[in-house]
């Protein structure tokens, strides 16, 4: 720049206004693409930032020896054959996939009962219990509580089996799902189930024929969040399941070294994809099953 | 078959609102009854305490030679059309219209039979694999109505049957209700807010307010003999005309002009008494010339109705509507009078708002 001022001079400037000329059109221009570039050029450092984990992700496990940098691999598909070699590594994927959806079904079948019921019925204080709740629920799978959580589990005789830790994830998320599908049973027409209970259907049977199935996004929703949740979840199964058989892919990750006591990139590159694809998977599926739909404020 | 009958109804809310405040009806069986009312009046909460949707607070409740006051709703018999219809998303046409036999425990065989059956009575052939989305709303109305006679039930009730449907169309479906009516010969209950629905759909009608039943009867009672002032105001397209009055030599003075008495109320009130005159603007004629009992007033606006034309007229402070036929239709600024017909005119208490003759 040239430090010339592209202000108009400031009020102590005597005379009329047009004594300062605007800038010139091609000034002006060029300032305009200035910014324009600039802008790009940090768009593109932010995009970087995030894209470079998952370019690492997709192209290490093919890489004959891969690094922690992003290059083009060295074809190969070796990597793969080590998490077969690996003892625990299969039967981690298995573990994750018992605590997913042990936790998705504890949670699916208590939280639409808790929702629906939330939902239907007038209690005193029913919004200032529910956000209670939603606070307390991040300290119930948070760090804060690790110890008592520990002691707990250990009390009942639940450590290091995948019911313990099910229990403990479920109880996590169930307030956050509480609060969704409640919040979707309220935008669900009451004259649904006034008109099936006049037919003589049971509660039950109201909710099995007429709630569920109207609710069914919402319902897919909280499955694959609870799924992505669960899978992901280090401290929790860490704490609770003592035993390599019984640790989640998740847990199991972080024992990856070779015998030097370096990071093991090659399996850990490989499992890391192999760990994040059913996720991707399940969101494309259920997406197609049911529809990932938001039912708001606003008419279709 | 059914009657129903309620006896000194309550529907208390928590809080101590009242929206059925004592209600004494009878509903003959296979009766097409209407509750009309304004928005408010508890005309939709007594429908409801009827279906066992709203848990009846006093009084008793008879569904034929039942008392259902205490039973749940799928054990009285009735069945009900939402004014949403209510028809379930996920199902198609013949699901949603088996349903209530799906809960009756009825194969799927039978189930389907009479889904098409019903569904053919209603002219709802070739769309019984449709999701209701895929529907027209007189369509879905038709669906639901289908759901609801699916099961022969003793009592059908209507929340605001035509309320969802476009104006041109609520005429086709009107007709079409009372065929359907009188062909299954099920005692049916309908609540409604519009007068004209009321009065074309029902055998008989009660009007209510504020919870409370104000007249019982049939649409040519409630339009010529409205019990009170509310009544009167509430029945009719255009609305009457009341007017604030006093008697006196033995005729009511109209804002100011002497009009003869009405003749239900001769001998039935004497001179000084305070009373609302009423007449129905299609009961007003309108003369040029000054004629014995006639009101005068100015024209002020004129609103066209099609073959006729309703008449705003004003004397003083009091406004007076008739109805005229195109060819009688004055000009604004007009000043002519208005006459009125004894035989048809009412007269109520200026203070109980009770009808007097």
């Amino acid at each position: 720049m040239t430090g010339e001022p592209l202000l108009p001079q400031a009020a102590d400037a005597p005379g009329p206004r047009t004594a300062a000329p605007p800038p010139s059109l091609g000034r002006r221009m060029v300032r305009h693409y200035l910014s324009r570039v600039l802008f790009v050029v940090a768009m593109g450092l932010v995009l970087a930032f995030f894209a470079l984990p998952m370019l690492w992700l997709v192209t290490a496990p093919f890489d004959a020896d891969p690094s922690l940098t992003v290059g083009w691999p060295d074809w190969t598909l070796a990597n793969f054959a080590r998490i077969a070699e690996n003892r625990y590594a299969l039967g981690s994927l298995r573990n994750s996939l018992v605590l997913g959806l042990g936790t998705m079904a504890l949670v699916l079948t208590l939280g639409s009962l808790a929702a629906y019921a939330l939902s239907r019925v007038r209690i005193p204080g029913r919004d200032g219990l529910l956000y209670a709740l939603l606070l307390l629920s991040s300290i119930v799978t948070g760090t804060a509580a690790m110890v008592p959580t520990f002691q707990l589990i250990t009390q009942i005789g639940l450590i290091n089996t995948q019911i313990g830790v099910i229990l403990v994830l479920a109880g996590g998320v169930l307030p956050t799902v509480i609060f969704i599908l409640k919040d979707f049973m309220d935008s669900i027409p009451k004259s649904y189930e006034e008109s099936a209970r006049l037919y003589g259907a049971s509660p039950l049977q109201i909710l099995t024929h007429v709630v569920v199935p109207t609710a069914r996004p919402g319902l897919a929703f909280v499955a694959v969040w609870t799924v992505v949740q669960v899978w992901g979840n280090f401290l929790v199964p860490f704490l609770l399941l003592r035993t390599p058989e019984s640790q989640p892919a998740a847990v199991l990750m972080y024992t990856f070294y070779t015998e030097g006591g370096q990071p093991d990139l090659r399996l850990l590159s490989a499992f890391s994809l192999v760990f994040s694809v059913p996720v991707i998977a399940m969101y494309f599926l259920v997406n197609r099953r049911y529809g990932f739909r938001f039912h708001g404020g606003i008419k279709s | 078959m059914a009657v129903i009958t309620t006896t000194a109804l309550v529907k208390e809310y928590p809080g101590g609102v009242r929206g059925v405040d004592g209600v004494d009806v009878t509903i003959a069986d296979g009766e097409f009854f209407a509750l009309l009312g304004p928005s408010g009046c508890g005309k939709t909460t007594l429908l409801r305490s009827i279906a066992g949707l709203e848990s009846i607070t006093e009084g008793a409740l008879q569904i034929g030679d039942r008392d259902v006051t205490d039973l749940e709703p799928g054990e009285r018999g009735v069945a009900m059309v939402f004014q949403d219809y209510a028809l379930f998303p996920h199902m198609d046409v013949a699901d949603n219209i088996a349903y209530p036999l799906k809960i009756k425990r009825v194969g799927k065989g039978p189930r389907r039979q009479t889904a098409t059956e019903v569904g053919d009575g209603l002219s709802l052939d070739g769309l019984m694999q449709r999701r209701p989305a895929q529907l027209s709303g007189g369509q879905q109305q038709r669906v639901a109505l289908a759901r609801a006679v699916a099961t022969r039930p003793e009592v059908l009730l209507l929340d605001e049957p035509l309320s969802n449907l476009d104006a041109r169309l609520r005429l086709e479906a009107r007709t079409f209700l009372k065929e359907l009516q009188r062909e299954l010969g099920v005692t049916t209950v309908f609540v409604t807010h519009d007068q004209a629905e009321a009065l074309a759909l029902a055998d008989r009608i009660a009007v209510m307010k504020a919870g409370r039943l104000q007249q019982v009867g049939t649409p040519r009672e409630v339009f010529s003999r409205p019990v009170n002032t509310f009544v009167a105001g509430f029945i009719g397209s255009t609305p009457m005309n009341l007017v604030e009055s006093e008697t006196a030599d033995g005729a009511v003075r109209v804002a100011g002009a002497p009009v003869p008495l009405p003749a239900g109320a001769q001998g039935r009130v004497g001179d000084g008494a305070k009373v609302v005159w009423g007449a129905r603007p299609e009961y007003l004629k309108w003369s040029t010339t000054p004629v014995e009992g006639g009101i005068e007033a100015e024209v002020s606006v004129i609103e066209n109705l099609g073959a006729s034309v309703l008449v705003s007229a004003h004397r003083g402070e009091t406004r007076l509507q008739l109805v005229l036929d195109e060819d009688d239709e004055p000009a604004p600024g007009d000043r002519g009078w208005v006459l009125p017909t004894p035989r048809r005119s009412l007269l109520f208490d200026s203070e109980t708002t009770d009808l007097i003759g």
